[in-house]
């Protein structure tokens, strides 16, 4: 237990760790900040507001409608009729549903369908930090010499890195139960502030309490993949190097070569997708190039479903196979 | 006495690409309780690599290890509570202090906070606690080092060259403060290139080449049975000393001739100098034995003398058998 009070004394007194934090933090109110500005509370008057400039966009593009036709009408038989549809037609009347109110509407917050994109905002923002903060934790301790001290102190190598793997870990739960706390009750006094809170049921309550948990796992699984990548490189570049490969690799290189071999659900072997698919519980790919023709719905692509379930088996490997990894190297490497 | 660190054949072999190094071919070395113990060896003689092995950082490839009477690195995790080590140069986090830093590892050793004020007062950096160690200059470093080591009150030291960056008085509280831990009843072990400092304060000593013990004792017994035969040799003024040089080398000295004296290499008799020379009525006015320090012992048995025209590479020595015997015996 003295270990693990010294090893997340020793993560929060970082200077590296509170820049983060404070960084993340002022992402974080900048975004809320913004959303407040952006977004206003929909009331009769933004609706007659809203119905007054869809009439209008109407009524002059019925105008501009019938000039057109007019001046298409008169061109008929001379040198400017080529600049018109031949004989006029498909020339279409602009109608009322052409110019629908809500697309007049202010933004506005609707807490129950706006709120989700705002987890998966916090639970990037969070999982990028913890993986830079795990990589730093013990990569700038191999590097310093910091771990053979402490090796020095405790000759329990599994313990040590264990203890420490398990304060960061300990240290970004409690840190995103907290964000995820404050981040829910901020936006929902914006919505109701500034949009609406309605629809509110416990089941919505309970999808979001859900997607924030997806959100901490997210969030887990980067840490311990940080602080796994740099103890296996036995320096924080370490992790950060692997990921930019991993980007360069698998974001750029992959996608292109996918992209150029046509091959099915190409977005399927991207990292991004699975993220979408483990935060928002599913997401459709759909192969464009096929046609699976049905005579009442015409052709439908291929799709692909993936779901959280198939991301949650990915992320837990991955976490698994670096946690594992970076213990046995720990075991069984020198110390030098 | 009973020894509290003890090490018999230990092996460390490094294989690589470019192939296989012996760190360490069947090194020994034995501490008493309450001694100060150099332990000495030029660059690359396996040293550190015995530290770290000792202290668990690297696996041996065999021999056996023992510290306070435990096998180690077995029951390292029982006996770490009492034995403080620095090895190699000073590493910490820079941007801690030096009390956070200790504060830190006292935590993590389950040792009273007390005990951080305690040895930093003792090191010389009460004044400088708050300060970032990046601030730090080499010596000051080193004696946080020191400070972390001492942090549990070891019953064994390890301090792998806890003099480097001092300056002059720095060395010179280091060595007072290595006699009183020694007298409060721990034992130190203490690797140094500074030899002088090791003859000054070291109880005993052990010499490491190429991985293999080339000597051990009490320094004293290490000297002696390292020392050459060596006299320095001074005749009247006015005396032809040439024809003295030639009559002892016609009788088998070895003689190396200075400004105003010359040397005699192999005296193991040096009565024999006089009454060769007596009896041509040549006296003799200065008859000196030329007493070894642990240097030249030390660059004798590790072989790592300079040699004029010749660079030595690192992990080159030539270990020479010790000196015995001599012209006159």
């Amino acid at each position: 237990m003295s270990l693990y009070s010294a090893e997340t004394r020793r993560l929060t007194k970082r200077r590296f760790t509170k820049l983060f934090l404070l960084g993340v933090t002022l992402i974080l109110a900048a975004v809320a900040v913004g959303m407040f500005f952006t977004n206003e509370k929909v009331g009769p008057e933004q609706i007659a507001s809203a119905q007054a400039q869809a009439q209008q966009d109407y009524q002059r593009s019925l105008e501009q409608f019938q000039k057109d036709m007019a001046d298409c009408q008169a061109a008929q038989g001379t040198a400017q009729a080529s600049n018109w549809p031949p004989g006029c037609e498909g020339m279409v009347e602009p109608t009322i549903d052409n110019f629908q109110t809500q697309w007049y509407m202010p933004p506005t917050f609707n807490f129950r369908e706006n709120f989700g994109d705002m987890v998966t905002t916090l639970a990037a923002l969070l999982a990028l930090v913890a993986f830079i903060v795990g990589a730093s934790f013990v990569g700038a301790e191999w590097s310093s010499g910091g771990m053979m001290n402490l090796l020095l102190w405790r000759p329990q190598r599994l313990r040590v890195l264990g203890i420490k793997l398990a304060a960061l870990l300990v240290f970004f739960t409690a840190l995103t139960v907290v964000f995820s706390a404050i981040w829910t009750g901020l936006f929902y006094l914006i919505a109701q502030a500034r949009g609406t809170t309605d629809g509110m049921t416990s089941g919505a309550w309970q999808s979001i309490a859900l997607m924030e948990l997806r959100g901490l796992a997210l969030v887990i699984v980067a840490g311990a993949v940080g602080f796994g990548l740099a103890s296996l490189g036995r320096h924080t570049a370490m992790a950060l190097g692997v990921t930019i490969g991993a980007v360069i690799v698998f974001q750029f290189g992959l996608g292109t070569v996918l992209a150029m071999a046509d091959v099915k659900f190409a977005e399927a072997y991207l990292i991004p997708i699975w993220m979408i698919a483990w935060m928002n519980k599913e997401v459709k790919i759909e192969d464009y190039n096929s046609c699976d023709f049905n005579s009442a719905t015409g052709c439908v692509p291929d799709a692909l479903t993936l779901t959280w379930p198939m991301a949650g088996g990915i992320l837990a490997g991955v976490f698994v196979l670096i946690v594992v990894a970076s213990m046995w190297t720990m075991r069984s490497r020198d110390v030098t | 006495m009973t020894a509290v660190l003890e090490i018999a054949g230990l092996q460390k072999t490094y294989r690589s690409r470019k192939g296989v190094r012996r760190a360490l071919d069947g090194f020994d070395m034995t501490v008493e309780a309450g001694q100060v113990h150099g332990f000495l060896g030029p660059n690359g003689s396996g040293k550190t690599t015995t530290l770290r092995t000792l202290l668990g950082l690297i696996r041996p490839n065999g021999g056996r290890m023992a510290i306070l009477g435990r096998e180690v690195p077995e029951s390292l995790p029982d006996v770490a509570g009492q034995v403080g080590a620095i090895v190699e140069s000073p590493q910490f986090f820079g941007n801690f202090t030096a009390q956070d830093t200790l504060s830190l590892l006292a935590d993590a050793g389950g040792v009273r906070k007390e005990r951080v004020f305690a040895v930093l007062e003792l090191v010389g950096l009460r004044d400088r606690a708050k300060d970032r160690v990046k601030t730090y200059s080499l010596g000051m470093k080193q004696r946080l080092a020191v400070a972390s080591a001492l942090l549990k009150e070891p019953k064994l030291l390890i301090l792998d060259e806890p003099a480097n960056g001092l300056d002059p008085g720095g060395i010179r509280e280091m060595r007072t403060l290595m006699r009183n831990l020694a007298e409060s009843g721990m034992t130190v072990v203490l690797s140094s290139h500074i030899l002088g400092e090791i003859q000054l304060i070291c109880d005993s000593v052990t010499i490491i080449s190429a991985g293999r013990r080339v000597a051990a004792g009490s320094v004293a017994d290490v000297l002696r049975s390292n020392t050459s035969s060596a006299v320095k040799v001074s005749l009247e003024p006015g005396v032809d000393m040439r024809g003295a040089i030639e009559l002892l080398r016609a009788n088998g000295a070895q003689v190396t001739v200075e400004h105003d004296h010359f040397m005699v290499g192999n005296a193991g008799n040096p009565a024999q100098i006089t009454r060769i020379l007596a009896e041509r009525e040549i006296y003799v006015s200065e008859l000196t034995p030329v007493s070894a320090d642990l240097e030249s012992v030390f660059l004798q048995l590790t072989g790592t003398a300079p040699v004029e025209g010749q660079n030595r590479q690192v992990d080159q020595t030539a270990a020479a058998a010790p000196a015995s015997g001599g012209w006159g015996q």
